[in-house]
């Protein structure tokens, strides 16, 4: 990907910062087990990053923004999410 | 052309006078001594109908940089002046300035940073600003102060260019004194100073944009990189400028302005104020038959390293005498000097000599002293003490 750098860091798109995936950052994944979900979305609630969706099904989590921090797994009252190393 | 008037001003009034014929649109500033007399007479310019531009009254000298970034990015000329425990409150700002590309222009009359508190001449203030991308110009009097101020709107908003400069004239020095000083007349500065034309953009609510936005690592980089590219390129647009300003005014300025360096065998590197002092000192020692000359700097950021070798290179010995004190090493000055010459084979005897801190006098005697040291090392080929402190009061104990 080429990119060109504009003089002082001026940027003239607007709501570029979606381009900006912070996943990456992120050592630890949360793996999701719809089936033991009961929809409390207490995961929801606590996510520091907003990056947890309510769905039809319970939850989804948008890795894009996610940072593994665990927080969710932690708060699971039915342990629906289990937090696993991530393989880069 | 229209005729250059005379007048005998302060220091303060020739930058003020110099940013004013410059036409600024805003001046945000706090006053500090020594330079409250610019916020006064550009206040009072405003006030008279003489210039229209707005004037920002903020609450600290944080605030006035930060107002006056504000102001450069909408595309505004913006000027503002300060000095010591001043300049080093807007420290933080002074890099956001510079990384955000804005040519604002600033007056500093150069005083000593507290403890202990002390009001008076010296460089320390800007020297410990000398990492924040700005340019550093520093004036040997009155005129210099004014005409550097014409100048430094111009190279900072070239294309080639758009980073701040700072114009430092010395405290009380220059920044109180009255002296003669030629004043341009204002339809040849127009012309001399085109309209500041950012063609990267501008603040402006029509048309939203992040300005300064944020780099993570795999961009941080390169923007510092294309900054210090930017400061590399002034140096040629300094030379433009300079040479430009010459042929209109008849005022020619130089990165390092020499006097009888030709032959000389030891030269006396300055900046600032004390260069008159130094040049009066030079002229006595060559009626003595001693072959000496004086170096001053005028700009310091961009560093010259190519002038000063050039000028310094055929010397036996250089004094690097200094009004600023990097403690645990020396002079800023006298780092840079030896780091130009590190990979050059001949290269002269440097001594660093640091005087004049917190507006003590150098007087004649001083740079026929700091001569014969820089000589006897020269004579000895060796330098015991690379170093020294000059005109010490001998009367204080500890």
């Amino acid at each position: 990907m080429s990119v060109k750098i504009t003089i002082g860091a001026i940027n003239k798109k607007h709501g570029s910062s979606k381009e900006y995936k912070t996943g990456g950052w992120r050592t630890m994944c949360p793996e999701v087990d719809l089936e033991k979900c009961i929809s409390c979305y207490k995961c929801y609630d606590y996510c520091p990053d907003a990056a947890i969706k309510k769905t039809e099904d319970g939850i989804e989590i948008d890795l894009d923004y996610c940072k593994g921090c665990g927080i969710c797994g932690n708060e699971c009252p039915v342990k629906a999410i289990i937090m696993v190393k991530e393989e880069k | 052309m229209g005729e250059q008037k005379s007048l005998t001003i302060k220091g303060n009034m020739a930058t003020a006078l110099g940013a004013k014929l410059c036409r600024p649109n805003v001046v945000p500033a706090y006053p500090i001594t020594p330079s409250t007399l610019f916020p006064e007479k550009m206040s009072e310019f405003i006030a008279d109908g003489e210039l229209d531009a707005s004037m920002i009254n903020v609450e600290s000298e944080h605030s006035a940089m930060s107002a006056c970034i504000g102001a450069s990015a909408t595309g505004a000329r913006v000027v503002t002046a300060s000095a010591s425990q001043g300049v080093a409150l807007m420290h933080e700002m002074l890099f956001i300035a510079s990384g955000m590309r804005l040519p604002i222009v600033m007056a500093v009359g150069n005083r000593a940073l507290s403890a202990p508190i002390n009001i008076w001449c010296d460089h320390q203030d800007t020297i410990a600003s000398r990492d924040s991308g700005w340019l550093q110009f520093y004036a040997e009097n009155n005129q210099e102060g004014l005409d550097l101020m014409i100048n430094a709107f111009r190279i900072a908003e070239d294309d080639r260019v758009l980073l701040p400069v700072m114009v430092g004239i010395d405290a009380f020095v220059l920044t109180h004194t009255i002296e003669g000083v030629d004043v341009p007349a204002q339809e040849d500065v127009d012309n001399f100073l085109p309209t500041y034309d950012p063609k990267q953009g501008t603040l402006n609510p029509k048309e939203p944009a992040t300005f300064g936005s944020f780099a993570p690592p795999e961009f941080y980089q390169e923007f510092k990189q294309a900054q210090t590219q930017a400061i590399e390129d002034s140096r040629s647009v300094i030379d433009e400028v300079f040479d430009d300003y010459a042929e209109r005014f008849g005022r020619q300025y130089n990165k390092v302005s020499t006097f009888e360096c030709d032959d000389a065998d030891i030269i006396l590197l300055t900046m600032g104020s004390m260069s008159g002092t130094a040049r009066e000192a030079v002229r006595k020692m060559r009626k003595d038959g001693k072959k000496v000359g004086l170096a001053k700097l005028t700009v310091f950021r961009p560093f010259p390293m190519p002038e000063l070798k050039d000028i310094l290179g055929d010397a036996k010995g250089v004094a690097v005498i200094e009004r600023n004190i990097s403690p645990g090493f020396g002079g800023a000055v006298f780092a840079e000097l030896g780091a130009t010459f590190v990979n050059e084979k001949d290269r002269p005897i440097m001594k660093n000599f640091i005087t004049g801190l917190g507006g003590r006098d150098i007087f004649i005697e001083n740079f026929e002293e700091m001569y014969q040291k820089t000589k006897d090392a020269v004579e000895a080929s060796k330098v015991e003490e690379p170093v020294e402190w000059i005109n010490m009061n001998e009367e204080v104990t500890r």
